[in-house]
């Protein structure tokens, strides 16, 4: 009854191909985007923004960078920890050896950097796919993981191997608070998820999705599957880097390279699996997922066995954390492949109709 | 049917062998396909005519032999380029887009006139605006022809087999393509929509003057729009020319004349 | 030249172990097309029911006898890894039946992590011990050609023989029974093989328990020389470029590409290791495989991947 696009006429193809063409959309995104904004910064604790909003944001960006590897041009990704590494450690190096590098310069060139690298392993993709693809973006994450542990100069030979940061600020505004942290993000996610949305709705994006269904045609039809595919692992690793560094810089502030272990790229897959693949909505989903289970359980799993009499460790609760997720994956592929994207789009359907059954 | 000016030899194949492995697919082929024309393919099944036009198309490589077009000659065509001289082709067997919509998948088809980089496109402003109207704007065209507009935005994978097969066909005209390779158009339909299928066929050769090599099964299409006609049998030529010499042709009738269906 | 061979032996030993793991993924390959992702975590899993079925026997049975006890515990660990196998395919693989192979392989990466929550809520997360009666010292070996003789460590010496005649075992299964033949005929073609009767559902159950019990081995033999901790999961990463190198559908490959990968690792990081930082162990196998993945991607023994339009 609410959701009903009747009435809703384009006249023009420009009207048709917007973002959000339904109404009712665009007024739930701008009354997000005030919450998002205005509202959150207002009522949440510091202990939300650090542990649940911050994570939530980069985790998002990093979440959109996969989907677009993994999701839309269906190129297996397990590597993406060693993008989102080269990312942060590259940022690292602009910001501490050059004088005076503005924050933003350093963070980009991160992106850039980790954009060079995604290219770089992402050659094998024009040989192969599938399970071979993988192990061959296993190859970048092992390659990264010990360039960091043992190439001195990545760390600016930091006696304990580790790095940090420090005064971190950005056009005179300070981001040592939560506060400064969130809007920082929150930002830069806007941004590039806007652009992400403009790339993947336009000529490149079905690119992408044409060499995901079926390369084969996609190159007699006169799509060059090098081109599609290096510029996805581009796009993708330039968004995956910015959020490492992201990662580093605000949320950890002190990091070594086990940061950006395999955990890490498979916790992404998972993201961009549970939340939809092919959606830059679902990576948004699937952040939160990822994001608030963890907590989620560790609330609420102690209470619930001792109803039934159990009693759960912390060490209980991590694997019961396990469990949960290989379950879930399992389960989405199994019943909706597409994650809870498409499950939010059902209940967008069901909702044009409500409250009529049909 | 308006009398039409067929032209000079576009597409010129030339001793074309293909093996895989043990199995001989095609030997020592040669035909030539006149600009303008309707040439079709028939054959038995597994007589190499998919083979054929994967040659010309760039997905398999033959061991001997040469295809020219236009009078460049090539030993072995490359997908992407031969989509750029302006051939474009169907499948047997539909390779369609199938996680996109009616409208992206003959959007796709765009993609080789689309000149705007991957910066603009993010950007979504301008140029890149309006160049994806432009061809949005090309599209409806096509999708008008092929009277699919109620599909439009509807995933290709929930469309019944003759309009994917619809869909595949305004993919490929999307490429304003010069030749257009058909495999198999009409497989699977009932008569009404091989009468479509016809029809578009037709209108297209008649309005753009766009080459169309065919192949198919079916005897009544085939003698009734063809202007020129291949047989291939077990990989080799056994016939080539008119429909009425090939329907006259000893060895073709032998081997495969029949039912038309 | 003594210290080359000792490396070059030490790696070959080491080789052999991370075949036995490559088997296993070769099994499941050969018979369904699935890679199995799972493999390290299986590993993993029937390590720890294992090792703590050897400390529950003597406790609550009350048998003391070493060997009792294990081989107790073995059957025990083989019983649970048979569960497991039959639940994987019923409750993952039958619903997954005809997906392409991107998702059966996330289902496996799925798979994994929920097996290694389950092992470690049933059996605990400690670290446990294993112990086969595997002797722990080195030996010298011809000491009479060179000086010092070269070093051999026992263990690994018949940890490779125990990996040598399971393969063996292996060999004579697929060749010899008439299981072994429907396996074979089900890895060549899925439909010829129902059309004559093979029912597949049985024979993918079937391939999963041999590949289950191929991780207890693994398990066991990696689980008495390093101790069974969550770490051993890792191992089933370390496998996975053996099986790019043999080729995924070749059991002499999962062993050829064990011994290369484990002799290049270990003669990588002695030799190479020094002037680049050390610790190249962990990428080495890898790049090896993705120098084999540009060049020859099937691999050295695996049959060729056409893609058919």
């Amino acid at each position: 009854m609410f959701y009903r696009e009747n009435g809703q006429f384009k006249t023009t193809y420009r009207a048709d191909q917007q973002i959000f063409p339904i109404a009712q959309d665009r007024l739930a995104l701008f009354i997000l985007l005030a919450i998002a904004f205005v509202a959150v910064p207002m009522v949440a604790s510091d202990y939300m923004f650090r542990a649940i909003l911050i994570p939530f944001l980069i985790f998002s960006l990093a979440a959109v960078g996969v989907n677009i590897l993994v999701g839309y041009c269906g190129q297996i990704s397990l590597g993406s920890g060693a993008f989102m590494a080269v990312g942060a450690y590259a940022a690292y190096n602009f910001f501490v050896r050059i004088e005076g590098m503005p924050l933003l310069i350093a963070l980009v060139m991160g992106g850039v950097c980790a954009m060079l690298f995604g290219i770089l392993f992402g050659l094998p993709s024009l040989r192969v796919k599938g399970l071979y693809l993988a192990v061959a973006t296993l190859a970048a994450q092992f390659f990264a993981d010990w360039m960091f542990l043992r190439i001195q100069w990545f760390t600016n030979y930091s006696p304990s191997g580790s790095v940090s940061v420090s005064n971190l600020q950005v056009f005179g505004f300070s981001l040592e608070s939560p506060f400064g942290k969130y809007m920082f993000c929150l930002v830069l996610l806007v941004v590039i998820a806007l652009l992400a949305k403009n790339l993947v709705r336009g000529a490149v994006g079905r690119e992408w999705m044409a060499i995901r269904d079926m390369d084969v045609a996609a190159a007699v039809i006169g799509i060059r599957p090098m081109y599609a595919k290096l510029s996805a692992f581009a796009v993708s690793s330039f968004i995956v880097g910015i959020a490492g560094a992201l990662w580093a810089f605000i949320y950890l502030g002190a990091w070594e390279p086990a940061a950006f272990s395999v955990d890490q790229s498979f916790r992404m897959l998972f993201m961009v699996i549970i939340g939809g693949m092919g959606s830059i909505m679902g990576s948004f989903f699937g952040a939160a997922f990822i994001v608030v289970l963890p907590i989620f359980l560790s609330q609420f799993l102690p209470a619930l066995a001792s109803l039934v009499g159990i009693d759960i460790s912390t060490a209980g609760i991590s694997h019961a954390e396990l469990m949960i997720f290989g379950g879930l994956i399992v389960w989405f592929l199994i019943v909706e492949p597409h994650g809870l994207a498409k499950l939010w789009s059902i209940a967008k359907q069901k909702l044009r109709l409500w409250p009529f059954p049909h | 049917m308006s009398k039409k000016k067929i032209g000079e030899v576009i597409l010129d194949v030339k001793n074309i062998s293909l093996g895989f492995g043990g199995v001989k697919a095609l030997t020592d082929i040669s035909f030539n396909v006149k600009e303008h024309e309707i040439r079709a393919i028939i054959g038995p099944n597994g007589a190499g005519k998919s083979s054929m036009l994967n040659c010309i198309n760039g997905v398999y490589t033959p061991q001997q032999g040469s295809i020219s077009f236009r009078g460049q000659t090539f030993k072995h065509m490359n997908s992407h380029q031969v989509a750029v001289m302006g051939v474009a082709r169907t499948f047997q067997n539909l390779a369609l887009f199938k996680g996109m919509s009616v409208l992206d998948n003959i959007m796709s088809g765009r993609n080789l006139k689309i000149k705007s980089n991957i910066l603009l496109q993010a950007l979504r402003i301008g140029p890149a605006e309006r160049e994806e109207t432009m061809h949005r704007e090309a599209v409806e065209r096509i999708i008008d022809f092929l009277e699919i507009q109620a599909y439009r935005k509807t995933p290709v994978g929930q469309l019944p087999y003759g309009l994917q097969k619809r869909v595949d066909l305004g993919r490929a005209l999307a490429m304003e393509p010069q030749v257009l390779l058909l495999d198999e158009p009409m497989a699977g339909m009932n008569v009404e929509e091989k009468q479509d299928m016809c029809r578009f066929v037709l209108d297209v050769n008649d309005e753009f003057g766009t080459t169309v090599v065919l192949i198919e099964h079916d005897m009544g299409v085939v003698m009734d729009i063809s202007d020129r006609v291949v047989v291939l049998d077990y990989g080799k030529k056994i016939g080539d020319g008119t429909p009425d010499e090939v329907r006259n042709n000893k060895d073709v009738i032998s081997a495969y004349l029949g039912t038309s269906h | 030249m003594a210290f080359f061979l000792e490396t070059l032996l030490g790696g070959l030993m080491a080789g052999m172990l991370y075949s036995l793991v490559a088997l296993g993924f070769v099994l499941i390959f050969k018979a369904s097309g699935v890679f199995n992702f799972a493999q390290g975590a299986m590993v993993l899993f029937a390590a720890l029911a294992m090792a703590r079925f050897s400390e529950w026997v003597p406790l609550y049975l009350g048998i003391d006898s070493l060997f009792a006890a294990n081989a107790i515990a073995f059957v025990g660990a083989g019983m649970v890894m048979f569960c497991v196998a039959w639940g994987i395919e019923r409750l993952v693989l039958r619903q997954l039946v005809n997906q392409e192979g991107t998702t059966l392989l996330m289902a496996t990466l799925g798979i994994t992590y929920f097996m290694e929550g389950l092992g470690q809520t049933l059996f605990g997360s400690s670290i446990y011990k294993i112990d086969i009666g595997m002797p722990k010292d080195p030996v010298m070996l011809f000491e009479s050609t060179f000086e010092g003789g070269i070093m051999i460590n026992k263990e690994d010496f018949y940890a490779a023989i125990i990996a040598a005649a399971l393969v063996a075992l292996l060999s004579v299964f697929f060749q010899k029974t008439a299981t072994g033949r429907a396996l074979r005929a089900v890895a060549d073609d899925h439909q010829a093989a129902q059309s004559i009767g093979i029912p597949l559902n049985r024979i993918w159950v079937i391939v999963w328990c041999v590949a289950g019990v191929v991780a207890l081995v693994a398990g066991m033999i990696w689980g008495s020389k390093l101790g069974v901790q969550f770490s051993l999961t890792t191992v089933a990463l370390r496998a996975l470029p053996v099986v790019i190198l043999g080729g995924l559908t070749s059991i002499p490959g999962a062993i050829v590409g064990g011994l290369i990968i484990g002799v290049g690792e270990k003669l990588s990081e002695v030799f190479l290791g020094p002037f680049v930082g050390g610790g190249i162990e962990i990428w080495f196998a890898y790049v090896l495989a993705l120098g084999f993945l540009l060049i020859r991607p099937q691999g050295l023994f695996g049959e060729k991947i056409i893609d058919r339009v």
